[in-house]
């Protein structure tokens, strides 16, 4: 279950270069983020990540491990290192601008209430 | 989570032991002749997964455990569901036939009883074993006897996915490195003498015509797909004999003894116990 | 992690720092959740990784005293509902090493620390389990510890910790019921089939009771992580509640508890239960329970003969990809 986290891993990972990475085996399998859709209709969400050698064995083993009982109709694994996040840094400054524009949402026209079928 | 779900069995509509039971419960006739066919069949399946079951836990990346226990539970549902209807003809229950026979009375082959070796080998099995398995329910499905071929339906699906996960580490072991293509040359000798078995007909193929399948139809698609296989992974199709082997399933290799001595002690330490 | 420990190295916190400070106790206050791209304290970080890996470690070995009995289930349908639970562990591993992976520790590091003996797991899979009761035992009581205390971590204040939990606890209900079947159709079978349930819960009650971590007042690290949402309750009244609950199960089992001190305390609202051997605890813990070595070994065995396989796989990938690079 890591994560659009690792996504947002971009910084982290900088911070492990040493005494944590030593001995870290560069044949390590790279990490693959795992989306799955549920069913029919519904999008791909996030499940969850895992080690795989290449896209072939990633989307297999993203069966076997995240589908175990019947969870998913169809798979996407992407290369978590494929991933681009918005800036973690930026917090809510990225996201601020929809904030206010309450003109966007149903719920702000008032008047209306009450017509039918609109 | 209802507990039933959650054994994993196989949710769903899929083809299942316990509707293969029901069936019997109500009273199906099943001759002795379909019987020891689907012994044939049930008992590969029970032996390859015990076999199997031994890497959980073992596997070269955990990912790989749970790929492996995912087969091994295929299988074992297989061999539930084909023991189940072969007991019919005698009134007995899987576990009667899984834990109360002898090694005599078991009809595995040659191929599945070979120890798991290195992960090599196990692939080799793998392949080898899957390889033909598919060739078979791809036909079973056709079966005059309606439970077998709905017992085959659904475990062709299954055997699909076993079929492409030991190819995959044919591929991967057989154009890796070095020692992976050495190793999977040497699991593939190993297991190879035991391929013939896998392909003879017998009397009792012969009664079944329309029901069972001839196992020696299946030995020209059988070698086509390994041999596609065997050209992307750069690996040699082995040059060994068959060993002697019985087509009639009677005889076992040394092996079984030892694997149906662990299987069955904790049953026959207590007659009669359910669990 | 290593710019985190320089961090603490220097006496002042940087402008940085300290705005990532307030934001961070901002979040906490607000029982939000923390994100792995968030600034965190280092402590945090850390305390999360120790934990985090711990448990994913505990579910790694704890695949072993289970597996053994794969191979000896004593029906068909025993031996696929043990092989899928097994399994689940496995998948419980790796749930937990992704969710730690997203704090910056690869798993192939974390795997090495526990093969090197670095990082702990339970303490509870270093004990034997000698009969196929204690498959019973391990689910009811074991399992039944574990989700006592996971159920608050699927709040834990760091998202894909408890993103993981979430989905660990959904799958583990069915693995403390079918550990408590177990024991059930043991003990309504034959009385050697009894006497093999009640002695499994004899050997296991202590333990798991165990699982909870030591007493509060010897539990030092408690505190703090109380104070981040990260743990929920205190061990010692995660430890009742559970006394409370399996005392009552027990009764269903028509077997009994190894343990003439359990009460309930009207003034304190809490379970109580007979005095635990910590002097026990602190020796498996330091590895000298009956099966460290032994857990330890198979571990790394299956790493070791696992290696050329990996080195395969990625050397066929990279062959693929230079390939796929000319073409």
């Amino acid at each position: 279950m890591a994560t659009g986290d690792q996504t947002a891993m971009a910084k982290p990972v900088e911070t492990v270069e040493t005494p944590a990475a030593e001995g870290h085996d560069k044949q390590a399998w790279p990490l693959w983020e795992v989306f799955v859709r549920s069913s029919r209709g519904l999008s791909h969400v996030h499940a969850g990540s895992l080690h795989a050698p290449d896209s072939e064995m990633a989307v297999r083993n993203a069966r076997d491990l995240y589908t175990r009982r019947n969870e998913g109709v169809s798979l996407w694994v992407v290369p978590a290192s494929a991933i681009v996040a918005s800036d973690p840094d930026a917090k809510g400054e990225f996201f601020e601008s929809p904030k206010g524009k309450d003109y966007r949402h149903a719920t702000y026209y008032t008047k209306s209430e009450g017509v039918k079928h609109l | 989570m209802s507990g039933e779900s959650a054994t994993r069995i196989t949710p769903g509509n899929a083809y299942r032991p316990e509707d293969v039971a029901a069936q019997v419960a109500e009273g199906v006739e099943v001759s002795e002749d379909v019987a020891e066919y689907a012994l044939r069949l049930g008992d590969d399946a029970l032996i390859l997964a015990q076999r199997l079951g031994w890497w959980i836990s073992r596997a070269p990346e955990l990912e790989e455990d749970v790929a492996l226990a995912n087969i091994a539970l295929d299988l074992i549902g297989h061999a539930r569901s084909f023991l189940t209807y072969a007991g019919a003809a005698w009134g007995k229950s899987e576990d009667d036939l899984a834990y109360w026979r002898g090694e005599n009375e078991f009809r595995s082959s040659y191929l599945v009883e070979q120890p798991n070796g290195d992960f090599g080998k196990t692939i080799a099995r793998q392949l080898v074993f899957s390889a033909f398995q598919h060739e078979l329910y791809s036909r079973l499905v056709d079966s005059a006897d309606a439970t077998l071929a709905a017992i085959a339906a659904k475990a062709l699906k299954e055997v699909d996915y076993h079929r492409d996960h030991a190819t995959q580490w044919t591929l991967r072991l057989g154009d890796g490195t070095e020692e992976s293509k050495r190793r999977m040359a040497a699991g593939l000798v190993s297991v190879w003498p035991y391929v013939d078995q896998l392909f003879q007909d017998d009397d009792l193929v012969g009664r079944l015509e329309g029901v069972a399948v001839r196992p020696s139809e299946l030995r020209a698609p059988f070698d086509a797909y390994l041999a596609g296989v065997f050209a992307e992974a750069g690996l040699e199709l082995p040059d060994i004999p068959p060993a002697m082997t019985d087509k009639s399933r009677h005889k076992h290799s040394e092996h079984l003894g030892y694997l149906l001595a662990e299987m069955q002690v904790l049953a026959r330490e207590h007659p009669g116990a359910t669990w | 992690m290593a710019t985190q420990t320089q961090a603490t190295l220097q006496a002042v916190p940087s402008a940085e720092d300290e705005a990532g400070q307030a934001y961070f106790d901002k979040i906490i206050a607000e029982d939000s959740r923390i994100e792995p791209a968030d600034w965190m304290p280092e402590k945090y970080r850390k305390t999360l990784v120790r934990q985090m890996s711990q448990h994913a470690h505990s579910e790694i070995i704890g695949m072993q005293p289970e597996a053994n009995w794969i191979t000896r289930a004593p029906s068909l349908k025993r031996k696929a509902i043990l092989m899928a639970k097994v399994q689940d562990e496995a998948g419980h591993g790796l749930y937990l090493y992704s969710a730690t992976e997203t704090l910056g520790t690869p798993r192939d590091v974390l795997n090495q620390q526990l093969l090197d003996g670095k990082a702990k797991y339970s303490s509870i899979f270093n004990y034997p389990a000698n009969s196929w009761a204690d498959m019973g035992a391990i689910g009811w009581l074991v399992d039944g510890a574990a989700i006592a205390n996971q159920v608050p971590l699927c709040r834990a204040s760091y998202g894909p910790y408890g993103r993981a939990m979430v989905r660990i606890c959904k799958e583990e209900s069915f693995h403390q019921r079918q550990g408590f079947e177990i024991l059930l159709e043991l003990s309504n079978g034959t009385p050697a089939q009894k006497q093999m349930a009640q002695d499994a819960v004899n050997r296991f009650y202590a333990p798991a009771l165990m699982m909870f971590g030591p007493t509060d007042t010897d539990s030092p690290n408690s505190q703090q992580s109380m104070a981040w949402n990260i743990k929920r309750f205190s061990n010692d009244e995660l430890r009742s509640r559970f006394v409370g609950m399996i005392q009552e199960q027990v009764k269903v089992l028509g077997l009994t508890l190894p343990d003439d001190k359990i009460r309930y305390n009207d003034e304190t609202g809490m379970w109580e239960h007979g005095e635990l051997n910590w002097d026990e605890f602190h020796e498996v813990l330091a590895g000298r329970g009956p099966c460290n070595a032994q857990r330890m070994e198979r571990r790394r065995e299956a790493h070791e003969n696992g290696a050329w396989v990996r080195e395969a796989a990625a050397a066929y990938a990279n062959k693929k990809a230079q390939k796929a690079q000319v073409a």
